[in-house]
């Protein structure tokens, strides 16, 4: 162990000069004529742990750097020492606001990899997870964002709609956000009996709470001042700086990946892809809301193929483990449970690249394995980490006010960044 | 509180000074609007319409440590993060609390590697640990009554300390 807490705790963040800083913001700042502000890593509106150096110039931004890493959490170098099914949970926590996204990146990887099938019933309940998880995600994005902009009642509604969501999830998982349900092949167990009225109840539910918000903000001159015109991100600077998902559809472009690359059986699903047009913080705001419209779509029609009872997981058991009925009968079964228990399966030494489209953006999972149990790298593809990157050209020129706009309209999670 | 009901129209009660005290303190408590991961989002639950921390007075989150009398460390501490928290606690006022919350903060949790702190508890004083990963919002709450508990036991000749 190199540093002991205790002596890293007295010393304080950063003790360098502002000379430290040349080349990184104006000269003007250094002379003293602008203000240097440190806005975070304990900040209310920064969505996490985010740490933003502003120069200021009056109350305009000159320039933003960001800080990231007070999450790093080594959750790529974790996940190197642990079989691949063992992996999953770790990648629940990477996104913590929609751990859905994160497992089926991982599971997808490792499905690559391995050349693993997937029921499709599987893939028809990982479709609906993936959405209610969609829908939980922007439940905190709307309600944070508003709680930001001073909009409180916006909050205690979305957090409502979330939980009946955290519900279902428990309901199917046995743990409200952290469920680890998808795994290599398919999903955990399968859904219990009560999971295809609950979500029914819910997207019947669902729908006229949309227009709630829509009625609270859409038309609200407030919200409008605060938000036409603010943060305005063109198309070809947004591709450049790899923003993805809701915040480059905000600017106009039509990339989604569920379209673009479809998996999981996505492209056989009528859903459209709501764009916006100026690119924004409204236009992302605008996006975001109707797809949660667009998720309720899915989710009928994922319900209307879901049958009660079938395959949940594939029956490959070299690679999933078998049934709890089958281990008294079965000495073959006995030995996968056992073999897959204890040491996992093993993976050719190969790499794989896959993308999901995550609440967020693009999530994509590289996976190498070394042709034994455990990986050799995996390594995330995060938005968020993206989207804090654009964070400085979205900022430039507005009053520091628009700043906390511009952050929730980017739709950042620090653990998604940092991992 | 010694409440004497014999007085008739309940015009008078007799209570003691560090009950007082302690029942004040416990009554409108500030939590420090400070999340770290996953759990500040099941900490935000808990303040939200379902679990509605306002019935034990605790509504009011301030987002600066001057302000507040808990600190609610929810989430995973990372060594890079140590330093502020420690500063952040610092900064309040007494007599302040600290529950730790979820598996990461009270020993690491799942994370036993170098980025992780393994517990909180190295580097401030801790109160209160509640399980889980994250914890349910009842959790939470079961946490903060515990908190509760714990300072109406608290005896005027500790305050000094």
């Amino acid at each position: 162990m190199a540093a002991n807490p205790n002596e890293l705790a007295t010393k304080a963040t950063w003790e360098g000069s502002v000379e430290q800083l040349r080349g990184l913001v104006s000269d003007r700042a250094l002379s003293g004529e602008t203000m240097l502000l440190n806005m975070g890593p304990h900040h209310p509106s920064t969505h996490g742990v985010l740490r933003l150096l502003l120069e200021l110039d009056g109350e305009e931004i000159v320039t933003v750097l960001p800080d990231v890493g007070f999450l790093h959490t080594g959750i790529e170098k974790s996940i190197e020492d642990k079989s691949y099914e063992k992996g999953v949970p770790l990648t629940d926590r990477m996104d913590y606001l929609s751990p859905m996204s994160n497992n089926m990146a991982f599971c997808m990887a490792i499905e690559k990899l391995v050349e693993l099938d997937v029921p499709e019933r599987a893939q028809i309940i990982r479709v609906i997870c993936l959405e209610l998880s969609r829908i939980a995600s922007h439940m905190v994005w709307l309600g944070t964002q508003a709680l930001d902009m001073g909009a409180m009642s916006v909050f205690l509604y979305c957090f409502r709609e979330r939980e009946y969501v955290l519900r279902i999830f428990e309901m199917i998982s046995g743990q409200r956000m952290m469920g680890s349900y998808f795994r290599p092949g398919g999903v955990w167990r399968d859904i219990p009996a009560d999971f295809i009225p609950e979500v029914k109840r819910f997207i019947e539910y669902f729908p006229a709470k949309i227009d709630d918000y829509e009625a609270l903000l859409v038309n609200n001159p407030i919200w409008k001042d605060r938000t036409f015109g603010v943060g305005v991100l063109e198309p070809d600077m947004a591709l450049a700086l790899g923003v993805t998902g809701p915040s480059l559809r905000g600017s106009g472009v039509n990339w989604d990946i569920r379209k673009a690359e479809p998996y999981s059986g996505y492209e056989t699903y009528d859903f459209d892809v709501p764009l916006g047009e100026h690119g924004d913080v409204y236009d992302r705001f605008m996006c975001r809301l109707q797809e949660l419209r667009e998720s309720v779509k899915i989710i009928q029609q994922g319900l209307k193929r879901l049958t009660p009872k079938g395959e949940f997981r594939s029956n490959n058991r070299k690679y999933v483990f078998p049934p709890r009925s089958e281990l008294g009968r079965s000495m073959e079964a006995v030995i996968h449970h056992f073999k897959l228990w204890t040491y996992g399966f093993d993976a050719p030494d190969e790499e794989v690249y896959v993308s999901v489209e995550s609440p967020r953006g693009e999530l994509g999972c590289y996976l190498h394995g070394t042709g034994g149990n455990k990986p050799r790298r995996v390594h995330f593809k995060t938005p968020s980490f993206m989207h804090i990157a654009a964070i400085p050209t979205l900022a430039e020129g507005h009053m520091i006010a628009d700043l906390i706009a511009i952050i929730g309209s980017v739709d950042i999670v620090l653990g998604d960044c940092d991992r | 509180m010694g409440l004497s009901a014999k007085l008739g129209n309940l015009g008078v009660v007799t209570t003691t000074v560090e009950t007082a005290v302690n029942w004040g303190r416990t009554g409108a408590m500030w939590p420090l609007l400070f999340g770290l991961a996953c759990c500040a989002i099941e900490m935000m639950s808990t303040q939200a319409s379902d679990y509605d921390l306002s019935r034990f007075g605790m509504e009011l989150n301030r987002a600066s440590p001057r302000q507040s009398d808990l600190m609610i460390v929810a989430g995973r501490l990372t060594r890079k993060m140590a330093p502020v928290v420690r500063q952040l606690y610092d900064q309040m006022a007494d007599p302040k609390w600290v529950i730790s919350m979820g598996d990461c903060a009270s020993c690491g949790g799942v994370y036993n590697n170098y980025a992780i702190v393994q517990g909180v508890d190295e580097i401030i004083p801790v109160d209160v640990y509640v399980a889980g990963c994250p914890p349910r919002p009842e959790q939470l709450i079961h946490g903060i009554l515990t908190l509760h508990e714990k300072i109406k036991g608290e005896r005027i000749s500790q305050w000094a300390s």
